[in-house]
Protein backbone atom coordinates (compact mmCIF):
# COMPACT_ATOMS: atom_id res chain seq x y z
CA UNK A 1 0.00 0.00 0.00
CA UNK A 2 1.23 3.51 -0.76
CA UNK A 3 1.14 6.23 1.90
CA UNK A 4 -1.82 7.83 0.15
CA UNK A 5 -3.72 4.54 0.23
CA UNK A 6 -2.86 4.18 3.93
CA UNK A 7 -4.27 7.65 4.58
CA UNK A 8 -7.42 6.78 2.63
CA UNK A 9 -7.88 3.52 4.57
CA UNK A 10 -7.47 5.26 7.93
CA UNK A 11 -9.85 8.01 6.79
CA UNK A 12 -12.53 5.44 5.94
CA UNK A 13 -12.05 3.61 9.24
CA UNK A 14 -12.57 6.99 10.90
CA UNK A 15 -15.65 7.80 8.81
CA UNK A 16 -17.21 4.42 9.62
CA UNK A 17 -16.55 4.82 13.35
CA UNK A 18 -17.79 8.40 13.48
CA UNK A 19 -20.92 7.30 11.59
CA UNK A 20 -21.83 4.66 14.18
CA UNK A 21 -21.31 7.19 16.97
CA UNK A 22 -23.12 10.13 15.36
CA UNK A 23 -26.07 8.65 13.43
CA UNK A 24 -28.44 8.68 16.46
CA UNK A 25 -27.64 12.37 17.06
CA UNK A 26 -28.25 13.21 13.40
CA UNK A 27 -31.53 11.25 13.28
CA UNK A 28 -32.83 12.77 16.52
CA UNK A 29 -31.48 16.32 16.77
CA UNK A 30 -31.73 18.09 20.13
CA UNK A 31 -33.97 20.90 18.84
CA UNK A 32 -36.73 18.48 17.85
CA UNK A 33 -38.88 16.41 20.21
CA UNK A 34 -37.44 12.88 20.42
CA UNK A 35 -40.12 10.15 19.99
CA UNK A 36 -41.08 8.50 23.30
CA UNK A 37 -40.00 5.09 22.03
CA UNK A 38 -36.49 6.41 21.33
CA UNK A 39 -36.39 8.08 24.74
CA UNK A 40 -37.42 4.75 26.26
CA UNK A 41 -34.55 3.03 24.42
CA UNK A 42 -32.12 5.69 25.61
CA UNK A 43 -33.21 5.03 29.17
CA UNK A 44 -33.17 1.24 29.10
CA UNK A 45 -30.41 0.36 26.62
CA UNK A 46 -27.50 1.30 28.92
CA UNK A 47 -28.57 -1.40 31.36
CA UNK A 48 -28.64 -4.00 28.61
CA UNK A 49 -25.54 -2.79 26.79
CA UNK A 50 -23.27 -2.96 29.85
CA UNK A 51 -24.27 -6.63 30.09
CA UNK A 52 -23.41 -7.01 26.42
CA UNK A 53 -19.98 -5.44 27.02
CA UNK A 54 -19.23 -7.83 29.88
CA UNK A 55 -20.00 -10.82 27.65
CA UNK A 56 -18.12 -9.18 24.76
CA UNK A 57 -14.98 -8.98 26.92
CA UNK A 58 -15.31 -12.66 27.82
CA UNK A 59 -16.03 -13.92 24.31
CA UNK A 60 -12.60 -15.53 23.99
CA UNK A 61 -13.25 -18.07 26.77
CA UNK A 62 -13.32 -21.71 25.67
CA UNK A 63 -15.42 -23.40 28.40
CA UNK A 64 -14.51 -26.91 27.27
CA UNK A 65 -10.76 -26.41 27.08
CA UNK A 66 -8.19 -25.90 29.83
CA UNK A 67 -8.39 -23.65 31.89
CA UNK A 68 -12.19 -23.73 31.27
CA UNK A 69 -12.59 -20.00 31.85
CA UNK A 70 -11.55 -20.46 35.48
CA UNK A 71 -9.31 -17.34 35.70
CA UNK A 72 -12.15 -15.12 34.47
CA UNK A 73 -14.73 -16.83 36.69
CA UNK A 74 -12.60 -16.54 39.83
CA UNK A 75 -11.58 -12.94 39.14
CA UNK A 76 -15.20 -11.91 38.53
CA UNK A 77 -16.30 -13.70 41.73
CA UNK A 78 -13.68 -11.70 43.63
CA UNK A 79 -14.94 -8.46 42.05
CA UNK A 80 -18.58 -9.23 42.87
CA UNK A 81 -17.83 -10.19 46.49
CA UNK A 82 -15.52 -7.25 47.07
CA UNK A 83 -17.88 -4.79 45.43
CA UNK A 84 -20.87 -5.83 47.50
CA UNK A 85 -18.74 -5.75 50.61
CA UNK A 86 -16.71 -2.53 50.23
CA UNK A 87 -18.57 -0.72 47.41
CA UNK A 88 -15.34 0.87 46.25
CA UNK A 89 -15.07 0.75 42.45
CA UNK A 90 -11.32 1.27 42.18
CA UNK A 91 -10.64 -1.35 44.85
CA UNK A 92 -12.90 -3.92 43.14
CA UNK A 93 -11.38 -3.25 39.71
CA UNK A 94 -7.79 -3.21 40.97
CA UNK A 95 -8.07 -6.33 43.10
CA UNK A 96 -9.97 -8.22 40.38
CA UNK A 97 -7.31 -7.37 37.81
CA UNK A 98 -4.41 -8.36 40.08
CA UNK A 99 -6.12 -11.66 40.93
CA UNK A 100 -6.65 -12.32 37.22
CA UNK A 101 -3.01 -11.51 36.38
CA UNK A 102 -1.73 -13.85 39.09
CA UNK A 103 -4.07 -16.60 37.87
CA UNK A 104 -3.04 -16.38 34.21
CA UNK A 105 0.67 -15.83 34.93
CA UNK A 106 1.28 -18.20 37.86
CA UNK A 107 -1.60 -20.59 38.44
CA UNK A 108 -3.26 -21.67 35.20
CA UNK A 109 -0.24 -22.26 32.98
CA UNK B 1 -12.12 28.11 35.47
CA UNK B 2 -12.93 26.57 38.83
CA UNK B 3 -15.78 24.58 37.27
CA UNK B 4 -13.42 23.12 34.68
CA UNK B 5 -10.71 22.23 37.17
CA UNK B 6 -13.23 20.52 39.41
CA UNK B 7 -14.63 18.56 36.44
CA UNK B 8 -11.10 17.57 35.34
CA UNK B 9 -10.26 16.32 38.83
CA UNK B 10 -13.46 14.28 39.07
CA UNK B 11 -12.91 12.91 35.56
CA UNK B 12 -9.32 11.97 36.32
CA UNK B 13 -10.09 9.89 39.40
CA UNK B 14 -12.95 8.17 37.61
CA UNK B 15 -10.84 7.34 34.54
CA UNK B 16 -7.98 5.63 36.41
CA UNK B 17 -9.16 2.12 35.40
CA UNK B 18 -9.59 3.36 31.83
CA UNK B 19 -6.07 4.83 31.95
CA UNK B 20 -4.65 1.45 32.92
CA UNK B 21 -6.67 -0.39 30.29
CA UNK B 22 -6.00 2.08 27.49
CA UNK B 23 -2.27 2.32 28.17
CA UNK B 24 -1.99 -1.46 28.02
CA UNK B 25 -4.30 -2.03 25.08
CA UNK B 26 -2.95 1.03 23.27
CA UNK B 27 0.59 -0.26 23.78
CA UNK B 28 -0.52 -3.65 22.49
CA UNK B 29 -1.80 -1.97 19.37
CA UNK B 30 1.42 0.01 18.89
CA UNK B 31 3.49 -3.16 19.33
CA UNK B 32 1.35 -5.00 16.79
CA UNK B 33 1.69 -2.16 14.27
CA UNK B 34 5.47 -2.02 14.74
CA UNK B 35 5.78 -5.79 14.38
CA UNK B 36 4.15 -5.45 10.94
CA UNK B 37 6.76 -2.87 9.97
CA UNK B 38 4.42 0.12 10.15
CA UNK B 39 6.04 3.39 11.26
CA UNK B 40 5.16 4.99 14.63
CA UNK B 41 3.34 7.85 12.89
CA UNK B 42 0.70 5.44 11.59
CA UNK B 43 -0.02 4.09 15.07
CA UNK B 44 -0.37 7.59 16.47
CA UNK B 45 -2.55 8.73 13.56
CA UNK B 46 -4.81 5.67 13.87
CA UNK B 47 -5.31 6.13 17.60
CA UNK B 48 -5.91 9.87 17.27
CA UNK B 49 -8.34 9.62 14.34
CA UNK B 50 -10.11 6.26 14.65
CA UNK B 51 -10.11 5.94 18.48
CA UNK B 52 -11.81 2.53 18.52
CA UNK B 53 -9.95 -0.33 20.20
CA UNK B 54 -11.17 -3.54 18.66
CA UNK B 55 -11.47 -2.02 15.19
CA UNK B 56 -7.88 -0.78 15.28
CA UNK B 57 -6.61 -4.23 16.23
CA UNK B 58 -8.52 -5.82 13.36
CA UNK B 59 -7.40 -3.09 10.94
CA UNK B 60 -3.70 -3.84 11.32
CA UNK B 61 -4.17 -6.70 8.89
CA UNK B 62 -5.95 -4.56 6.29
CA UNK B 63 -3.23 -1.91 6.45
CA UNK B 64 -0.73 -4.57 5.45
CA UNK B 65 -2.93 -6.11 2.72
CA UNK B 66 -4.00 -4.86 -0.72
CA UNK B 67 -5.85 -1.51 -0.79
CA UNK B 68 -9.56 -2.11 -0.24
CA UNK B 69 -11.29 1.09 0.94
CA UNK B 70 -14.85 -0.27 0.81
CA UNK B 71 -13.89 -3.19 3.03
CA UNK B 72 -12.34 -0.77 5.53
CA UNK B 73 -15.57 1.21 5.71
CA UNK B 74 -17.82 -1.87 6.06
CA UNK B 75 -15.51 -3.33 8.71
CA UNK B 76 -15.70 -0.10 10.72
CA UNK B 77 -19.50 -0.02 10.49
CA UNK B 78 -19.87 -3.69 11.45
CA UNK B 79 -17.45 -3.76 14.37
CA UNK B 80 -18.70 -0.49 15.83
CA UNK B 81 -22.42 -1.09 15.29
CA UNK B 82 -22.89 -1.24 19.08
CA UNK B 83 -22.02 2.46 19.24
CA UNK B 84 -25.43 3.20 17.70
CA UNK B 85 -26.89 2.19 21.06
CA UNK B 86 -24.54 4.51 22.92
CA UNK B 87 -25.69 7.46 20.83
CA UNK B 88 -29.33 6.61 21.51
CA UNK B 89 -28.57 6.49 25.23
CA UNK B 90 -26.74 9.82 25.23
CA UNK B 91 -29.25 11.89 23.22
CA UNK B 92 -30.57 13.68 26.28
CA UNK B 93 -27.33 13.88 28.22
CA UNK B 94 -25.49 15.46 25.29
CA UNK B 95 -28.39 17.72 24.24
CA UNK B 96 -27.10 20.82 26.02
CA UNK B 97 -23.39 20.40 25.39
CA UNK B 98 -23.11 23.00 22.60
CA UNK B 99 -19.71 23.33 20.98
CA UNK B 100 -18.34 20.37 22.93
CA UNK B 101 -20.85 18.03 21.31
CA UNK B 102 -18.97 17.07 18.11
CA UNK B 103 -15.97 15.98 20.15
CA UNK B 104 -18.11 14.15 22.73
CA UNK B 105 -19.82 12.22 19.93
CA UNK B 106 -16.49 11.49 18.21
CA UNK B 107 -15.06 10.06 21.43
CA UNK B 108 -18.03 7.94 22.49
CA UNK B 109 -16.11 4.70 23.11
CA UNK B 110 -17.26 1.70 25.18
CA UNK B 111 -15.43 3.11 28.18
CA UNK B 112 -16.54 6.75 27.86
CA UNK B 113 -20.11 5.56 27.46
CA UNK B 114 -19.91 3.19 30.43
CA UNK B 115 -18.43 5.78 32.77
CA UNK B 116 -20.93 8.44 31.77
CA UNK B 117 -24.04 6.27 32.07
CA UNK B 118 -22.87 4.77 35.37
CA UNK B 119 -24.00 8.05 36.91
CA UNK B 120 -21.60 8.04 39.83
CA UNK B 121 -20.48 11.63 39.27
CA UNK B 122 -20.98 13.93 42.25
CA UNK B 123 -23.80 16.47 41.91
CA UNK B 124 -21.62 19.56 42.29
CA UNK B 125 -19.48 18.66 39.27
CA UNK B 126 -20.50 20.27 35.96
CA UNK B 127 -21.89 17.49 33.79
CA UNK B 128 -20.88 19.06 30.47
CA UNK B 129 -17.20 19.55 31.34
CA UNK B 130 -17.08 16.26 33.18
CA UNK B 131 -18.21 14.44 30.02
CA UNK B 132 -15.66 16.39 28.01
CA UNK B 133 -12.74 15.53 30.30
CA UNK B 134 -13.71 11.87 30.57
CA UNK B 135 -13.64 11.75 26.75
CA UNK B 136 -10.46 13.79 26.40
CA UNK B 137 -8.50 11.88 29.04
CA UNK B 138 -9.50 8.58 27.43
CA UNK B 139 -8.32 9.88 24.06
CA UNK B 140 -5.00 11.04 25.54
CA UNK B 141 -4.38 7.72 27.34
CA UNK B 142 -5.16 5.82 24.17
CA UNK B 143 -2.79 7.87 21.98
CA UNK B 144 -0.10 7.77 24.66
CA UNK B 145 -0.39 4.00 25.02
CA UNK B 146 -0.13 3.48 21.25
CA UNK B 147 2.90 5.72 21.04
CA UNK B 148 4.68 3.95 23.90
CA UNK B 149 3.85 0.57 22.35
CA UNK B 150 5.05 1.60 18.93
CA UNK B 151 8.35 2.83 20.42
CA UNK B 152 8.88 -0.10 22.74
CA UNK B 153 8.23 -2.64 20.00
CA UNK B 154 8.32 -6.15 21.35
CA UNK B 155 10.55 -5.20 24.31
CA UNK B 156 8.27 -5.05 27.34
CA UNK B 157 9.89 -4.85 30.74
CA UNK B 158 7.33 -6.50 33.00
CA UNK B 159 4.86 -9.22 32.26
CA UNK B 160 1.62 -7.40 31.46
CA UNK B 161 -0.23 -10.59 30.57
CA UNK B 162 -3.75 -10.30 31.91
CA UNK B 163 -3.55 -6.57 32.65
CA UNK B 164 -6.10 -5.86 29.92
CA UNK B 165 -8.63 -7.58 32.19
CA UNK B 166 -8.92 -4.18 33.88
CA UNK B 167 -11.52 -3.13 31.29
CA UNK B 168 -13.56 -6.30 31.85
CA UNK B 169 -13.38 -5.55 35.57
CA UNK B 170 -14.57 -2.00 34.91
CA UNK B 171 -17.62 -3.23 32.99
CA UNK B 172 -18.41 -5.82 35.67
CA UNK B 173 -18.33 -3.12 38.37
CA UNK B 174 -20.56 -0.79 36.35
CA UNK B 175 -22.92 -3.70 35.76
CA UNK B 176 -23.06 -4.37 39.52
CA UNK B 177 -23.72 -0.68 40.27
CA UNK B 178 -26.55 -0.58 37.76
CA UNK B 179 -27.89 -3.82 39.17
CA UNK B 180 -27.97 -2.39 42.67
CA UNK B 181 -29.65 0.88 41.72
CA UNK B 182 -32.15 -0.52 39.19
CA UNK B 183 -35.69 -1.19 40.40
CA UNK B 184 -35.71 -4.45 38.47
CA UNK B 185 -33.27 -6.28 36.32
CA UNK B 186 -35.07 -7.29 33.13
CA UNK B 187 -32.94 -5.08 30.86
CA UNK B 188 -29.68 -6.22 32.47
CA UNK B 189 -30.67 -9.88 32.15
CA UNK B 190 -31.71 -9.33 28.50
CA UNK B 191 -28.29 -7.79 27.79
CA UNK B 192 -26.38 -10.75 29.22
CA UNK B 193 -28.68 -13.52 27.96
CA UNK B 194 -29.15 -12.18 24.42
CA UNK B 195 -25.40 -11.71 23.97
CA UNK B 196 -24.55 -15.19 25.27
CA UNK B 197 -27.22 -16.66 22.98
CA UNK B 198 -25.83 -14.70 20.02
CA UNK B 199 -22.33 -15.87 20.86
CA UNK B 200 -23.40 -19.53 20.94
CA UNK B 201 -25.45 -19.40 17.75
CA UNK B 202 -23.31 -17.13 15.57
CA UNK B 203 -19.82 -17.61 17.00
CA UNK B 204 -17.11 -15.24 18.16
CA UNK B 205 -16.67 -13.25 14.96
CA UNK B 206 -20.30 -12.68 13.93
CA UNK B 207 -22.37 -12.47 17.11
CA UNK B 208 -22.41 -8.73 17.68
CA UNK B 209 -25.08 -7.59 15.20
CA UNK B 210 -27.52 -10.49 15.87
CA UNK B 211 -27.09 -9.89 19.62
CA UNK B 212 -27.77 -6.16 19.25
CA UNK B 213 -30.92 -6.88 17.21
CA UNK B 214 -32.09 -9.46 19.75
CA UNK B 215 -31.59 -6.97 22.60
CA UNK B 216 -33.52 -4.32 20.69
CA UNK B 217 -36.34 -6.78 19.96
CA UNK B 218 -36.65 -8.06 23.53
CA UNK B 219 -36.50 -4.59 25.03
CA UNK B 220 -39.27 -3.52 22.68
CA UNK B 221 -41.42 -6.58 23.47
CA UNK B 222 -41.03 -6.11 27.23
CA UNK B 223 -41.52 -2.34 27.09
CA UNK B 224 -44.65 -2.29 29.28
CA UNK B 225 -43.09 -4.38 32.05
CA UNK B 226 -39.76 -2.55 31.97
CA UNK B 227 -41.33 0.92 31.83
CA UNK B 228 -43.47 0.17 34.88
CA UNK B 229 -40.41 -0.76 36.91
CA UNK B 230 -38.14 2.01 35.69
CA UNK B 231 -40.63 4.70 36.65
CA UNK B 232 -39.66 8.27 35.86
CA UNK B 233 -36.77 8.89 33.48
CA UNK B 234 -33.56 9.66 35.37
Amino acid sequence: MTSLQMFATIALLTVGTVATRSIPFLLFPAHRETPTYIRYLGRVLPRAVIGLLVVYCLKGIAPLEYPYGMPELIAIAVIVALHFWKRNSLLSIGAGTIVYMILVQQVFL
Amino acid sequence: MKTKRKALKAAFSMTIPVMTGYLVLGAGFGILMSSKGLAIGWSVLMSAAVFAGSLQYVSVSILTAAFNPLYALILALMINARHLFYGLSMLEKYAGTGRLKPYLVFGLTDETFSLLVSGTKKDDVDSRWFSFFVTLLGHVYWILGSTIGAFAGAVVRFDTKGLDFVLTALFVVIFLDQWRYGKHHIAAIIGIAATILGLFVFGQTNFMIPSLLLILGLITIFRKTIDKGEGEPQ
